[in-house]
């Protein structure tokens, strides 16, 4: 299983001190709240933090998800003494990872980072998701051609995602592969969008046509937020097959929406989104698309070094911030009621332990 | 005897300009504007409403410029299809340049109506602080502001008397934005929040509605609670139209019956909306004033088909309705029997992606309506069943019809019983509906029916194909024929080049054409472009960065979107979007 790094390695040691004695006890809590709760897509492998980490201000200087720059940092060890998990035998796993009867076991393991992870860089949300699987540059869908989509590669060193971001289906294998010259990871990230996460969500509804039938995208959302209670149906969220949320980025001069339900995984909802918003993330893109490979890779490296990746959050039902990965895919997407690439470098909140937090959270 | 057109100058300016102010339809004004130069200039300067259909269409400073005078304006931005999210988020239609423009050349202007544009919270602010007396605001499916910009426009619109936000998406940041109207602000008349997601404040509200005697029309949103609204309710029982927010609660005899006299207290209402998650708890009380309704619009009411029935059968001289698919066809039946005054009909799918068992409503439910309703004109029908015979027999029972947008919901279904495609059923509503403006086709379609629509729809405005025809002569058929058309939206269907070209300068006589999935290639749209320079020719592309330049003629266009502008290209388009 793979092993995601301690989320902060930054916090204080007092606190980790505390932590270290406590975790016994938070880790047999934590068994006794949780076992009841299937894992499968926990991205997040700290839910000793709090399966719900709540953004705080000021913000921490921090990569989102918690994944430092030294990935050989021990799994479980150093000054995440609390991270010292195995007994606490809850599993969470990165999708692909696992196998899909994995809900009867309740072992915790730390899962490691993912192949061909660059030591001393900082990653981002796709990064931290698709630790299954060899990353490499998704080959080419459409024509041998390696071009820097317009919203691909470059806002994040991975491969063109491949969800389409107009509202297409989540899984349109039609993009070209994006290839950033000169990036780190070259051949080494794969964003494939349902290529090794075979692990089947609750049977999803037949595959949906963008725009049809024709309704009112005001319509669907209304519906899908407030979801009827006359009905007898198992769950309380309304087949209208969609939920739109808005997602924005700091600096970005509007917003866009997503529509939530044709992702299936955190996976593909971060290709989109990169490929959405990549033309943000590298300033002057020009009128029609990316100038010129070199030049913007470099300024993207130059931005992943300096510190300045974004990280996606996304607001709950209680208004609270929230990182977005923590939760089950389907928790997430219940929950969820728009989103916010925020500069990394603003995201500083995210991940500092706070005892009083946790504690809260889970007594 | 007076040569030329000197007659005009045989009565002053101002007889002419009182002549015209009886001509209503901007065509007309439009043709008195072309007769002769001081005709022009008088009904330039005379006109006092405008409405521009596209806003790329035109300059905002030329028409400002044009009609010095304007006191109302109406303004479309994004194409129809936007609503279905199929039109980029940033395409634009913003409404910058057009406040802007205003705030210069009209600051008399009262009255601005936008749809599908992206408004901004400066644009709003713009607006409150540039028109002295600023009346009325409507914005329908509108984005890109929030209830900050709202809060200026209830601080600074001392006259304000219609604030009218229908389906926009509205960011909530500021929760008070209702406590910013004055306290000697009383001139509101309506006031239509529906949209608004978060909750307002109730005793606020309160005040509000207490010191406007002329409030007429007030919608709510879907946040307040039962008990609230009631007691907002009961402030003004001078309404004429209403928009409940939740219709739900627990069951409290206390508060059915305060709602019970709230609405019995109603002696003037016409038009009821929102009802959202109406049970039958709650229902009953208000069946006081079903007898006088004529606009009801239950579209987001998960009423199920007892009680639905049971109300709508009550409202006797229902003009307009609007609701579920939930009502089925006995519903239907039983609306054809007792509201024999509709008009207007929109049946929206509750469940349109399948996940539950299908709802009983099926093509008899139209069919009994057609028959039942006499005065039937425009129908919106979501189903997933449809036969030729059906609308043949709507056809003959309805040949009054203006407005028909039929939706079956999966594509290509044909009929359920011959198994054949429909075009005998659409062809004979356009052969019988000879003043049809508006059509919308579904199901399984060859290029046939694109005959008929093209030979027989001479009224026809507004028509939207999605997944028809076979080849390019539909698209053909269409343009060559449809002398009135202003306004073509197709998706997914086979349609490309040739039909487009040879029909190229039909495009100079429409408002907006719109192509997605189709098989058009780059080259025709470049050909196009070159053969008429009024058009631009929109060719929209989010998958790919390069720009168009580099890109081959055979380059197949996912979206193409062309209109008739004297603008010339605009200037905003985002990345995705290139004119060709």
């Amino acid at each position: 299983h793979r092993k995601l790094l301690p989320n902060n390695n930054k916090t204080k040691p007092k606190g980790a001190s505390f932590l270290f004695w406590f975790s016994p006890f938070l880790a047999f809590f934590l068994v006794i709240l949780l076992l009841p709760l299937r894992l499968r897509n926990h991205h997040h492998f700290d839910v000793l933090w709090c399966s719900r980490r709540r953004l705080m201000s000021p913000p921490l200087e921090h990569d989102y998800i918690g994944l430092s720059e030294v990935p050989s940092a021990a799994v479980g060890g150093g000054e995440e003494g609390a991270l010292n998990l195995k007994a606490t035998e809850l599993r969470l796993g990165l999708p692909g990872s696992e196998s899909p009867d994995r809900k009867d076991k309740v072992g915790l393991t730390l899962e490691l980072l993912p192949r061909g992870f660059v030591s001393g860089a900082k990653r981002g949300f796709s990064d931290a998701i698709d630790g299954a699987g060899k990353w490499s540059f998704a080959s080419g869908e459409s024509g041998s051609e390696v071009e820097l989509g317009k919203g691909g590669g470059l806002f994040s060193p991975r491969g063109e995602p491949v969800a389409g971001s107009s509202g297409g289906q989540g899984t349109g294998g039609k993009d070209a592969a994006a290839k950033a010259a000169g990036q780190e990871r070259k051949g080494a990230v794969q964003v494939g969008s349902s290529v090794g996460d075979d692990r089947a969500m609750a049977p999803a509804a037949k595959a949906q046509v963008v725009g049809w039938p024709p309704i009112r995208s005001y319509r669907k959302n209304t519906m899908a937020t407030n979801p009827s209670k006359n009905k007898d149906d198992a769950d309380g969220k309304q087949g209208l097959g969609c939920l739109y949320v808005k997602v924005s980025m700091d600096g970005a001069p509007y917003l866009r929406k997503v529509d939530l339900k044709i992702y299936k995984n955190y996976k593909e909802l971060s290709s989109a989104l990169e490929k959405m918003f990549s033309c943000f993330t590298i300033g002057q893109c020009g009128s029609h698309g990316i100038p010129g490979k070199d030049g913007l890779s470099e300024s993207r490296l130059m931005d992943l070094l300096n510190g300045s990746e974004y990280v996606l959050t996304y607001e709950d039902k209680d208004g609270d911030w929230m990182l977005v990965g923590d939760v089950p895919w389907e928790m997430f997407t219940d929950s969820c009621k728009r989103l916010r690439i925020m500069k990394g470098s603003d995201a500083i909140g995210l991940g500092k332990y706070d005892p009083v937090n946790v504690l809260c959270y889970i007594f | 005897m007076v040569r030329g057109f000197g007659w005009a100058a045989a009565f002053p300016d101002e007889v002419w300009e009182h002549v015209f102010s009886f001509l209503a339809a901007d065509a007309d004004r439009n043709a008195v504007a072309l007769v002769c130069r001081a005709w022009h200039r008088i009904e330039r300067r005379s006109r006092r409403r405008v409405f521009v259909g596209n806003c790329y269409a035109v300059a905002p400073a030329a028409a400002v410029r044009r009609f010095p005078e304007v006191r109302a304006a109406a303004i479309k931005g994004k194409p129809h299809f936007a609503d279905f999210n199929l039109v980029p988020t940033d395409w634009g239609g913003g409404a910058e340049a057009w406040v802007e423009a205003m705030a210069e050349g009209w600051p008399h202007l009262e009255e601005l109506r936008l749809k599908r544009m992206v408004v901004s919270d400066d644009c709003l602010e713009l607006i409150a602080r540039s028109f002295k007396n600023f009346g009325v605001l409507s914005l329908v499916s509108c984005d890109g502001f929030s209830t900050a910009g709202l809060a200026a426009i209830a601080a600074n619109c001392r006259n304000l008397r219609e604030l009218d936000l229908h389906e926009n998406e509205v960011e909530d940041n500021c929760l008070n934005w209702i406590s910013h109207f004055p306290e000697s602000f009383t001139s509101l008349v309506s006031l239509n929040i529906a949209c608004l997601e978060g909750d307002v404040n109730t005793s606020v509200l309160e005040c509000l509605i207490s010191r406007c005697p002329n409030l007429k029309t007030l919608r709510l949103n879907h946040a307040m609670p039962l008990e609230k609204l009631v007691s907002l309710l009961q402030r003004a029982p001078q309404l004429v139209d209403v928009g409940t927010s939740k219709f739900s609660a627990d069951h409290h005899p206390e508060l059915f019956s305060k709602l019970e006299s709230t609405f019995a207290g109603f002696k003037h209402l016409k038009s009821l909306s929102g009802i959202w998650e109406a049970g039958p708890t709650y229902l009953p009380a208000i069946y006081s004033v079903c007898e006088s309704l004529t606009s009801l619009n239950l579209c987001y009411a998960t009423i199920q088909s007892p009680e639905l029935l049971k109300f709508v059968s009550r409202c006797k001289n229902l003009q307009r309705l609007w609701v579920m698919d939930l009502i089925e066809d006995n519903g239907l039946i039983a609306v054809a029997a007792s509201c024999k005054l509709l008009q207007e009909l929109r049946v929206f799918p509750s469940d349109p992606y399948g996940v539950a068992p299908p709802i009983s409503l099926t093509e008899h439910g139209l069919v009994a309506i057609s028959a039942g309703c006499l005065m039937l004109h425009s129908v919106l029908y979501f189903c997933r069943q449809m036969t030729n015979a059906a609308l043949l027999t709507i056809a003959n029972n309805r040949p009054n019809l203006t407005c028909f947008r039929l939706c079956i919901i999966e594509p290509h279904t044909p009929d359920y019983i011959s198994q054949e495609p429909l075009d005998a059923g659409f062809s004979a509503i356009v052969e019988s509906c000879k003043d049809l403006r508006r059509l919308s086709l579904s199901g399984l379609l060859t290029d046939r029916v694109f005959k008929s629509i093209g030979a027989s729809a001479n009224r026809l405005e507004m028509l939207s194909v999605a997944f028809a025809g076979d080849s390019d002569a539909g698209l053909h058929y269409i343009l060559s024929g449809c002398k009135n058309l202003r306004k073509l939206e197709i998706r997914d269907c086979p349609f490309g080049d040739k039909a487009l070209l040879d029909n190229a300068s039909k495009l100079e006589t429409m408002r907006s054409l719109w192509m997605s999935s189709c098989s058009v290639t780059l080259g025709a749209c470049r050909q196009l472009a070159l053969k008429m320079p009024r058009l631009n020719v929109e060719v929209i592309d989010e998958r790919r960065g390069r720009p168009l330049e580099s890109w081959p003629d055979d380059f197949p266009v996912e979206k193409l979107y062309i209109y008739r502008t004297v603008a010339g290209p605009r200037s905003d388009t985002p990345p995705c979007v290139w004119t060709v």
